[in-house]
């Protein structure tokens, strides 16, 4: 193990890991945002809205993120969308995530007792109403720990985007590994860098668990 | 062949959980082709001391010796591993919630091991089955996997699975406690055949009145220790010690409320 | 630009013999990763601690970083240690091991799950613990556990674009052949992501009856 290298390239892949987190932090972003709105489409009264939910975490879901991150960058000016990688990635990986996250909500949207719904109805209370005030509340609840699942999922996925030459903490390893040769090192910073971000993420996720079940 | 050494020897049998003395200075000895009750309340320890018999909850302090074997010897584990493996053959044990496997057909339950431990070839062992099968009524249900049984069926399937090794001894651990009302007879039944071929067998129970039937001896167990022990007739009729006597009024009232 | 989907035809029977290899890539590596998740879930179960400890830091390392990055250490590592494969192998290992590490996971707890008196019944029977473990519990928790390591499998597929980057000539990969030669990267991606779904979805029906079948046969 050669550890002089490896204390001489790590502020390199320490800079590319806040590049990794800022990726991480952005897609969640908006990645929650689709998944709001996917989950509203899926749930909602409309057909239209409803098929188009569905078409959205079907497709999304069922093609490799790398592809549709290659279908927006390379093929995006094609059809006058012009995006630097960063953005591209960001983007491609959100809508992506966006998907899954989907799913996540509305299992626990679902979960919720049925009666609960019912009774809050029977109480004289709109859709809207017993969404906003029953429903949804144990819902939060009950999606904290899944979409840390996801969360998870997403912080290793934005390592795709060292295909489309994002400097972050994937391309960032594949660059010292061609210039160095030395695989094992390299794979060990970035690996570490990685696990470190999760855990804390992590982290967060058990502290935001804990907080909702108190209450 | 000598009956003056017993079949199955405990000595100085001693169990406990921690703090908890659930075995307290046993002994027994059963010679061949006895059959052995033992009752007692829940917690007593009577299937603790049946399950140290193969080992499976091992003993604290204690001998237990088959023939001329010593049961829970104290070897290095790989040693220990093949002894038990060795002895455990030549005792079979039923259940209460029978533990039949369930991703294996009739058949198989009862073929897997003389398959893999004796390397009976696929017909061999399959006449094996079919032969055990038989003796407990259950030929019919050959091919049928144990959740297409019923309790009694599966636990006769259990019994069965057992004698396929041609055990020595067979433990019952309150083979019937587990079972619909109406289907315990059936298990009975078997046992009691099992009791006319003089197989050795030590069992478990919470019905008197079969252990009155069929069992040679009576162990009454509390609290870690044997109470009392005797001639079914004795025990049952005639109780000496003053807990016996409790349990058996307060069973009988149970049986009848 | 604007788009041509009539450069397709000439390029399709390379991208569809891509196609095949994405399907022999994922076949291989769905068996390398289910029996590599069985292995590692009984070795972190039961095997002794000097054994157990170095493939649970395995595990924990794959678990917690990228495929991608994960594809760099093998293609590369094994390069270093002298062997040299073709990118196929390496791709087919990479991605096996990756997801066998989440096979493990699943693995480990139907194991766990299946009840203690199957593996007494059959050490009452004389059956050594690595007996009664191939026999009586294994295949159990391997039937429980189906439908879950099917959803893997899928993910599995969809992963499989990833080993382009290592150059394996499948799907991914050949499409970007083709768009090497048309500049035509829109047409072919989507194509691309369209025989993916078309998979997918090929998959997804086949889980749905396993998992009926599986349900009827309980």
């Amino acid at each position: 193990m050669d550890y002089a290298l490896m204390q001489r390239v790590f502020p390199f892949f320490l800079e590319a890991a806040w590049i990794t987190i800022l990726l991480s932090v952005l897609t969640a972003l908006l990645g929650l945002t689709c998944a709001m709105l996917g989950t509203a489409a899926r749930l909602s009264r409309f057909p239209v809205l409803r098929f188009l939910g569905a078409a959205y975490v079907s497709v999304f879901r069922g093609t490799p993120a790398l592809i549709q991150l290659f279908i927006l960058y390379f093929g995006g000016p094609q059809i006058g969308i012009q995006l630097d990688a960063f953005e591209a990635g960001v983007i491609g990986l959100g809508v992506n995530v966006g998907a899954y996250m989907t799913e996540t909500m509305r299992g626990a949207i679902i979960a919720v007792d049925k009666g609960q719904g019912e009774a809050a109805r029977t109480l004289g209370m709109s859709l809207a109403q017993a969404m906003r005030n029953v429903i949804l509340p144990q819902a939060m609840r009950l999606m904290i720990r899944p979409l840390g699942v996801n969360f998870n999922t997403l912080i290793k996925s934005t390592a795709l985007v060292a295909a489309i030459s994002v400097v972050e903490l994937t391309y960032t390893a594949q660059r010292y590994i061609g210039s160095t040769y030395k695989p094992f090192e390299m794979f060990l910073i970035a690996g570490l860098l990685y696990m470190i971000i999760i855990y804390v993420v992590g982290l967060a996720v058990n502290w935001a668990d804990r907080k909702a079940r108190l209450n | 062949m000598s009956d003056q050494t017993p079949f199955i020897d405990i000595r100085h049998a001693k169990k406990s959980f921690g703090n908890l003395e659930v075995l307290k200075d046993i002994n027994l000895q059963v010679e061949r082709g006895q059959i052995v009750a033992i009752i007692g309340p829940s917690g007593s320890g009577k299937s603790t001391l049946l399950r140290a018999i193969n080992d499976l909850d091992p003993l604290s302090g204690g001998e237990i010796w088959l023939e001329d074997k010593q049961i829970n010897k104290s070897l290095p584990h790989r040693h220990y591993e093949k002894h038990i493996n060795e002895v455990r053959q030549e005792i079979g044990m039923v259940f209460q919630h029978f533990n039949l496997f369930p991703h294996l057909k009739v058949r198989e339950n009862v073929t897997l091991a003389p398959k893999m431990l004796k390397g009976l070839s696929d017909a061999q062992a399959n006449a094996l089955a079919e032969e055990q099968l038989d003796k407990v009524g259950m030929l019919e249900r050959i091919d049928y996997y144990p959740s297409q049984l019923s309790g009694g069926q599966k636990q006769r399937v259990a019994i069965a699975r057992a004698l396929a090794m041609k055990p020595k001894v067979m433990l019952f651990d309150e083979a019937t406690s587990a079972l619909d009302p109406e289907l315990v007879e059936e298990v009975n039944l078997v046992m009691k055949k099992l009791a006319e071929e003089h197989m050795t067998m030590i069992i478990v129970t919470h019905e008197m009145g079969f252990a009155e039937s069929v069992c040679d001896r009576v162990l009454f167990m509390d609290q870690g220790v044997v109470v009392e022990e005797g001639p079914p007739e004795v025990i049952f009729r005639n109780p000496q010690n003053e807990r016996t006597q409790n349990f058996l009024r307060k069973h009988l009232a149970g049986q009848q409320a | 630009m604007g788009l041509d989907f009539s450069v397709i035809p000439k390029y399709l029977d390379i991208v569809l013999l891509g196609a095949l290899w994405t399907i022999a890539i994922t076949v291989g590596a769905a068996i390398v990763s289910f029996f590599g998740g069985i292995f590692l879930a009984v070795t972190a179960l039961y095997a002794p601690p000097v054994v157990r400890w170095p493939f649970r830091a395995f595990s924990f390392l794959f678990l917690g970083t990228p495929l991608l990055l994960q594809l760099f250490l093998i293609y590369f590592g094994l390069v270093q240690i002298g062997i040299d494969v073709p990118a196929f192998v390496a791709g087919v290992i990479g991605l096996g091991l990756h997801f066998a590490v989440y096979n493990s996971e699943l693995f480990q707890t139907s194991i766990l799950a299946v009840d203690k008196g199957q593996i007494e019944a059959a050490r009452t029977l004389g059956l050594s613990r690595m007996q009664a473990l191939r026999k009586v519990v294994v295949p159990q928790a391997v039937r429980d556990v189906i439908p879950p390591i099917g959803n893997n499998m899928i993910a599995l597929l969809k992963d499989s674009a990833l080993v382009s980057v290592i150059g394996v000539s499948e799907l991914t990969l050949s499409a970007q052949r083709a768009i090497g030669s048309t500049y035509r990267p829109f047409e072919f991606y989507v194509l691309v992501a369209a025989i993916y779904y078309i998979i997918n979805l090929a998959m997804e029906a086949v889980l749905r009856r396993v998992e009926r079948r599986i349900q009827a046969s309980k």
